[in-house]
């Protein structure tokens, strides 16, 4: 059975739905009748995961000079995680194709489901660290979508954004964190890691890469206090709620935490950072799930209740720990997912999730009730059902532990009896409701995959040997790193921890008869809701904003004075401290002084200059700006550069005529606006800059001059360019690439002009 | 101006002068100091000057083509100068060619390229505003 | 001469800055025509005066003569009058073009691309803020029959 050919048959796992992606798509938006057949893909590979071989192992190279490679493996715990996501999502794709029914973007959400599914098995099934970041972030990217799919809802959008930007944020940090570690214990092969964590363990970076990874897995399960994404995402549909938000996607930080734990069990940090974060997540989840009135909701406060106790038990050491870690993942996966799914069903037919509204169903939906029922009596441990075992394992691990940690168990545990009553019996119980519309059961696809899970709940609490060697041991062995030797179904508490949780049971019995009155008064705590993280997070957001905003502000205020000011200080003002620091002040030797005439050219220059600063009248500024134009004109054929003596007349002529005739058609004033204040700073700075630049160019004309490229021009013009103007060689031949570039340049810009004219004209036509 | 008798009589003239006159600058450039650049702003200066005298209708029609359309031709003729060094003598772009004995080359041709591209540009600037 | 071209660069270099930091759009193009004469006489200064005759080999000659001018920064500097005349020429139409659709010259007041309400921390105000600004008429090219 283990041939080659069956352990290539593990790619398929994560590929087959990855390819079904856009086929779901094309498919449903065609033929929308034909979604329920989708659920046959889920169920397929279920099977196929359940008979692939432990430890199969496949790869190909991805990046083999990283050492990165597209590596699966199954193990215990990996399958596990599979069979949960291809199981559940399975009754799930079932379920949304008859509770969407007729949605105009069902095969949208086939198809990310599927996405969404495909990325998950990716995920659990990855032993390369760099491929589990990768579906990691995809089941978020898949996550948002889902949250975000009502999408002209703004709670939905805001929502989905809130998720992603934790668990995203949280991903980054364990990226950091992986990397670190692959680099620290020398292969990025999660297989190899935990063989070998020597490296790893004697590492002085050990403690950034526990604190980081640890970050993005309590990110993406939701614990404290990264966890008010999870109850906000309950805006989503409730089969994502069920699949997503509750027996799968929220279990991935926890999947990676507990695959990790063989190569961390001994570190303190790893032991303290689990049971400190789970422990905590734990009560305020208990707390604020009693204070819910809305149905998912409350059940998504469990759920953060449900993963802060997972977190803890990997945290905590021995193999029982493991065991019950694992006992508690598939139990708590069989009665959620139900339990969400069934108050999908209630929002549907009976109008409302209020808990304090929905009463006396049963006789409506008898079956509906019944896998509620089963459900939440596996929630609350009641005898035979697999809750039952899972109790007892969580009181023995958790009871033996010194510190506050056995008041937290006992009281969270009352706690989840008593959402377990409000969510499972209490909408069929008591007084029938008034509704508008006659209430009934579902249709069977919506009913099935409730009533399955639960059942399973119930079959394998009565047969626990069924699942016991098969599935729960090695899936605990893979957490423990050797073999357990615990089989499922012996009795592992003493008599006074039984008679513990029975008091606990008892309590939350109590509670629950006396929630209704309880809960109002809970909901009268502002506080907890002005000081949670969830405020944290939209003070973070709004602040975040601001801080953008007042930087856009002082960098980008929209005045063009400022951005030019700012540019020339900055750029002047650089480099003037660098002429200063790096004691470049220096003058250069002459060769021969300015001769008379040259001398009274420059006055007549500057002259022009300064009086272009002063004039008033525009006219009185071109004749200025003019005199400086002809003037470096007749500068320069004094330094002998006759072409450009010329080419600077011609333009001269040519931007005079081009400025009149602009100019007539503009005001003709050109008056300085300017505050006297304003003026005066910026004659500083115009000064600043100005000795700036030429204590700049008295530097650079210091320096030992080397002519050999225009010696070597002036010798090769003749013999090799055949032209005796080296000037006019240079620009077409021996700098021809170049002279070809600047009339490009020119090019341009006579076609942005010709557009400019353009546009010109038909807002004249217009007018 | 446009009523001076005397600009509009001898405005063909001057730019038939003009035009000649910046054709000559264009091509003694190799060895005295002119060439395309100077050339092209001549002749642009040329076509202005008629343009005052006659209007900016009449001096289109002078041109014949689009000054954008006498750019584009300049822009094209430039880079093919550049062509025969890369497709006949397996020499780098715009290494210049030579016809044996004679100064006649594709530096001509390249310098008429930069003319064209020089006239055509200052023309599409100016023409628009000696309209109306 | 090294040292009055240095100067010279300096004064045209600080008028250009002055005009440059106006509000009139007008005298922000007459600080352009400066900053262009004040970097070709920077980038003639960098390259050393070495003569003061034209850079043309005299007829039948082989090279230059030693008392030639450096051609180098005069090629360079030919092209950038052409280039910084190209773009005198653009920003004078862009000016025309800012003073037909906007009816102002003061660069202050030009605020079409970065309205003074933008950024907003708050949606609304930024909403109310971006049709303002793309409601106008305006002369710069944006999509043709507009």
């Amino acid at each position: 059975m283990a041939g080659p050919c069956m352990s290539h048959s593990l790619w398929l796992v994560p590929l087959l739905p990855l390819l079904a992606v856009p086929a779901t798509a094309l498919l449903l938006r065609a033929r929308p009748a034909a979604a329920p057949w989708v659920a046959l893909l889920p169920a397929m590979l279920c099977v196929l995961v359940a008979r692939l071989p432990l430890g199969t192992t496949v790869e190909l190279d991805w990046l083999p000079s990283l050492g990165i490679a597209l590596a699966l493996r199954i193990d215990g715990l990996s399958r596990l995680m599979a069979l949960l996501i291809t199981g559940i999502g399975a009754g799930v794709f079932l379920y949304a194709s008859a509770y969407l029914k007729g949605h105009p973007l069902l095969h949208r959400f086939m198809a990310v489901l599927m996405l969404f599914m495909a990325a998950m098995l990716g995920a659990v099934l990855a032993d390369d660290l760099i491929l589990l970041v990768v579906f990691w972030e995809l089941t978020g990217l898949a996550s948002f979508m889902l949250i975000g799919f009502d999408a002209h809802r703004a709670e939905a959008r805001k929502s989905a954004q809130q998720g992603l930007l934790i668990t995203v944020g949280g991903g980054l940090a364990m990226l950091a964190g992986l990397l670190v570690m692959g680099t620290a214990g020398g292969s990025f092969r999660i297989s190899a890691l935990l063989a070998a964590p020597e490296a790893l363990l004697a590492h002085p970076a050990l403690s950034w890469i526990i604190v980081l990874v640890a970050i993005g897995c309590f990110a993406k399960s939701a614990q404290w206090p990264l966890h008010s994404w999870l109850p906000n995402a309950m805006t989503a549909p409730a089969p994502v709620s069920a699949y997503l938000h509750s027996a799968t996607m929220v279990k991935l930080g926890v999947y990676l935490l507990a695959r990790l734990h063989p190569a961390f069990q001994e570190v303190a940090l790893w032991q303290g950072l689990l049971t400190g974060f789970g422990g905590a997540t734990m009560v305020t989840g208990a707390l604020l799930a009693l204070r819910e009135r809305d149905l998912k909701r409350k059940l998504a406060w469990s759920t953060v209740v449900a993963l802060g106790t997972l977190v803890t038990l990997i945290g905590l050491e021995g193999p029982l720990a493991a065991t019950a870690a694992v006992v508690f993942l598939l139990v708590h996966a069989l009665y959620k997912a139900p339990l969400f799914l069934v108050s999908g069903i209630l929002d549907k037919k009976a109008g409302t999730r209020d808990a304090m509204v929905l009463r006396g169903l049963l006789r409506a939906m008898p079956l509906t009730a019944l896998a509620a029922a089963l459900a939440g009596l596996s929630m609350a441990g009641a005898p035979g059902f697999i809750g039952y075992m899972a109790k007892d394992l969580l009181f023995t691990v958790q009871l033996g532990v010194p510190g506050l940690l056995p008041v937290v168990a006992l009281v969270v545990n009352a706690a989840m009896v008593v959402v377990a009553g409000v969510v499972a019996a209490r909408p069929f119980l008591g007084r029938r409701m008034p509704s508008p519309a006659p209430v009934k059961d579902p249709p069977l696809a919506m009913l099935a995959a409730p009533m399955l899970l639960a059942l399973l709940g119930l079959g394998f609490g009565l047969a626990p040997w069924l699942i016991s060697g098969w599935l729960i041991e090695p899936a605990a062995a893979a957490i423990f790193g050797r073999p357990t030797g615990i089989s499922l179904g012996e009795k592992q508490a003493s008599q006074t921890i039984y008679y513990l949780s029975q008091a606990a049971i008892g309590a939350g019995v109590v509670t629950y008869l006396a929630w209704h009155r309880l809960q109002p008064r809970l909901a009268q705590q502002a506080w907890l809701d002005a000081y949670g993280p969830d405020a944290a997070y939209g003070r973070l957001l709004r602040g975040v904003a601001g801080l953008a905003v007042a930087l856009t502000r002082l960098v980008q205020g929209g005045s063009l004075r400022r951005y030019l000011a700012l540019s020339t200080v900055l750029t002047f003002g650089g480099a003037g401290a660098l002429l200063l620091l790096q004691g470049g002040l220096a003058l250069p030797a002459e060769v021969a002084g300015p001769a008379v005439p040259q001398l009274l050219l420059v006055l007549l220059i500057v002259a022009g200059a300064v009086g272009a600063c002063l004039a008033r009248l525009l006219l009185a500024q071109l004749m200025a700006a003019g005199l400086v134009g002809f003037g470096v004109g007749i500068l320069f054929l004094t330094l002998g550069a006759a072409d450009l003596a010329f080419t600077q007349f011609t333009v001269e002529v040519i931007t005079l005529v081009l400025l009149v005739a602009i100019l007539a058609r503009l005001p003709f004033r050109s008056l300085d606006a300017r505050l006297p204040r304003e003026r005066r700073r910026d004659a500083a700075i115009a000064l600043a800059a100005g000795m700036v630049g030429m204590l700049t160019l008295l530097a650079v004309q210091s320096v030992p001059f080397n002519n050999a490229i225009a010696a070597w021009m002036a010798e090769a013009s003749v013999p090799q360019a055949k032209g005796r103007n080296v000037v006019n060689v240079i620009l077409v031949d021996f700098r021809a690439l170049d002279t070809m570039g600047e009339i490009a340049v020119l090019m341009i810009a006579a076609m942005a002009g010709a557009v400019l004219f353009r546009r010109l004209r038909s807002l004249e036509g217009r007018r | 101006m446009k009523d001076s008798l005397i600009l509009r009589a001898s405005a063909g003239y001057v730019l038939v002068a003009a035009v000649v006159f910046s054709l000559f600058v264009l091509l003694r450039g190799h060895n005295e100091p002119g060439g395309g650049f100077i050339g092209g702003l001549i002749g642009a200066l040329g076509f202005v000057s008629y343009g005052l005298a006659r209007g900016a209708a009449a001096t289109r029609r002078a041109l014949r083509l689009a000054p954008i359309a006498w750019a584009g031709i300049g822009l094209a003729l430039a880079a093919a100068s550049g062509l025969p060094a890369l497709l006949w003598h397996g020499e780098a772009f715009l290494t210049h060619q030579w016809l044996s004995g004679t100064p006649l080359g594709t530096t001509l041709v390249f310098d008429l390229g930069v003319y064209l591209v020089v006239l055509g540009f200052g023309l599409t600037f100016v023409l628009p505003f000696l309209e109306e | 001469m090294e040292i009055l071209l240095a100067l010279l660069f300096g004064v045209l270099l600080a008028a250009a800055v002055y005009l440059l930091l106006a509000r009139s759009v007008l005298r922000i193009i007459i600080g352009l025509l400066l900053l262009s004469n004040a970097a070709n006489i920077a980038i003639i200064g960098a390259g050393r005066v070495l003569g003061t005759a034209p850079p043309l080999v005299a007829p039948g000659a082989e090279a230059l003569a030693a008392s030639a001018s450096n051609p180098l920064p005069q090629a360079l500097v030919l092209t950038a009058i052409v280039i910084s005349f190209g773009l005198t020429a653009f920003f004078l139409v862009l000016a025309y073009a800012i003073w037909r659709s906007e009816a102002t010259l003061d660069g202050e007041a030009l605020r079409l691309a970065e309205p003074p309400l933008l950024p907003s921390t708050d949606p609304a105000l930024a909403a109310q803020a971006e049709p303002a600004a793309q409601g106008r008429g305006s002369a710069l090219p944006e999509r043709e029959g507009a």
